[in-house]
């Protein structure tokens, strides 16, 4: 009987993983308990949180409707053009990338690293980084809040882009390779119609993204609904703070639905 | 005008001759060792053999997707092995090619992926914009007709049938007008009764242009059938050159090697 109790002694991990795991468990336990005591939490302020909150809310309510027909629908019209525009600034630049930074395109392996770098310079820097650095060029208003929109959106949508392009399958493009077609045909009958999907899907996800981020933009003098936010809260006018949120979370369901619903159509 | 267009056409010499062709990936590992091969101007050449003896690299030569490392492709009176750029394009549109899994254009129609036989000729900014001319357009739909699949000119190519999209291949590559046909296993993904139909179609739609071709395949039965002429390869090296007749199992025995799967 090779099956007999107390032949074998099984364990999963073996005495020195058993210590490892153990350090990695108190090393979180650890990184959780030092982050929890720099965020320092004022008791006072804690205890307090709950009757600010329902004040905060008190003061909002009723909202001040008339503040959309004065400030409001204008700046929101603002909002969504600055995110449109912004995103078809970033499809024009991040089309040509995402052509330098696929690697099946593009056989250089400098232009594919200077592409991609290109790619996560913009992404990594924050939109509303972007923001300050145009409103300081071009002064305050939509014009800095779209060029911050665009350029941060450089990098997501010109990354995704190239993806999609590595991803086309070989076999066609060399199909068309075979025929004589000069490089700009087999771009345009080859790989633009693997990537067709993608590409509405990426814009339409960004647009989304985008409309969410000009709604903010206003805070550093980007524009659009958030310099009506920024007004209304300067003024301690809570009850006109409270529309511009609601209207802010309304236009988000709203373009959320859109774009999800067109994307499944494009699919 | 047309006719000495035509007669011009028809003094074009579409023999292929291939010199002493070596093909290397990596460096000292000859796929392809010092082949040479003359086709002439006319009939079907079967290439067969086992996977891995070079019969695709050997095509992908002929038509430079696989830059040669040595010898000489002379078509046209041009070694192909030294074009690039524009003059290589210019003879790959003179060659089409019949590929393996297909390899059409998924999401273009049928009728798109005809055009796109002609992307040598049609500069880029017609083809993006969809303005072939009407004459490859009437050629398209002729060709439609000539594999049956008239009624499917709007259809996708995805939503074809593995036969169907193989007549598309075929209808793809003679839209180019070709000198010569080459086919990498056309036959390779379908079931044995579309197998024959496809290099039938194949073997006619070549022979009524008078357009010779070279095609690889793994079945050895449909090659005698079809080809005038049988090219074996074993180790990247021809080891049998004949016609359909003089192949015997001693030499299916040296392509594939062994003897026991032949009883």
């Amino acid at each position: 009987m090779s099956g007999a109790i107390g032949q074998h002694r099984w364990q999963r991990f073996s005495v020195q993983q058993r210590l490892a795991r153990f350090t990695a468990y108190l090393s979180a336990v650890a990184a959780v308990v030092w982050a929890a005591r720099s965020v320092e939490i004022i008791p006072e302020f804690l205890a307090d949180a709950p009757a600010q909150t329902a004040d905060l809310f008190r003061r909002m309510w009723p909202f001040d409707w008339s503040y959309y027909g004065r400030e409001v629908h204008a700046a929101l019209i603002e909002t969504i053009h600055i995110a449109t525009l912004g995103t078809l600034l970033a499809i024009a630049f991040a089309v040509p990338i995402a052509l330098l930074a696929a690697r099946n395109i593009t056989p250089s392996k400098t232009l594919n690293l200077i592409a991609t770098f290109v790619l996560v310079a913009t992404r990594s820097i924050n939109t509303l980084l972007w923001a300050l650095l145009f409103v300081a060029i071009f002064g305050p208003g939509a014009l800095a809040g779209m060029l911050a929109i665009g350029f941060h959106s450089i990098g997501f949508v010109g990354k995704l882009l190239a993806e999609a392009l590595e991803e086309t399958p070989r076999a066609p493009i060399d199909a068309l390779r075979a025929t004589g077609a000069p490089p700009a045909s087999i771009l345009s009958k080859g790989y633009w119609p693997a990537v067709e999907p993608s590409f509405w899907g990426i814009a339409l996800l960004r647009w989304d993204i985008n409309i969410r981020e000009s709604a903010v933009l206003g805070l550093v003098g980007g524009g659009g609904i958030g310099m009506a936010l920024d007004t209304a809260q300067n003024n301690l006018y809570w009850d006109q703070v409270g529309l511009v949120l609601a209207v802010i979370f309304a236009v988000v369901i709203v373009t959320e639905i859109i774009t999800s619903t067109i994307r499944e159509r494009l699919i | 005008m047309n006719l000495a267009i035509s007669a011009a056409t028809m003094a074009i010499d579409r023999s292929l001759v291939i010199r002493h062709l070596y093909k290397e990936y990596t460096v000292g590992k000859p796929i392809l060792r010092d082949v040479s091969l003359e086709i002439g101007g006319r009939g079907i050449t079967a290439i067969i053999g086992p996977s891995g003896a070079g019969k695709s690299t050997l095509i992908r030569c002929v038509n430079g997707l696989a830059p040669a490392t040595r010898g000489e492709i002379i078509f046209h009176g041009e070694d192909i092995t030294k074009l690039s750029g524009k003059r290589l394009r210019e003879m790959r549109r003179r060659i089409g090619m019949v590929h393996q899994e297909y390899s059409l254009v998924e999401r273009l129609s049928v009728m798109e992926n005809l055009l796109t036989g002609r992307l040598g000729y049609v500069p880029a900014w017609r083809a993006w914009l969809r303005k072939f001319p009407e004459s490859d357009v009437a050629h398209a739909y002729t060709l439609l007709e000539a594999i049956g699949l008239e009624d499917f000119a709007n259809r996708r190519a995805d939503q074809l049938s593995g036969g169907q999209r193989q007549r598309v291949g075929i209808a793809r590559a003679l839209m180019q007008e070709p000198d010569l046909l080459l086919a990498d296993e056309p036959t390779s993904s379908l079931d044995p009764k579309t197998a024959v139909e496809i290099i039938e179609l194949l073997a006619t739609l070549a022979a009524s242009r008078d357009i010779p071709a070279i095609i690889n395949i793994h079945n050895v039965d449909l090659a005698k059938r079809f080809a005038s002429r049988i090219v074996g390869m074993a180790k990247g090296a021809i080891v049998f050159d004949g016609p359909p007749s003089a192949l015997e199992d001693k030499h299916l025995g040296e392509i594939y090697g062994g003897q026991s799967w032949l009883e």
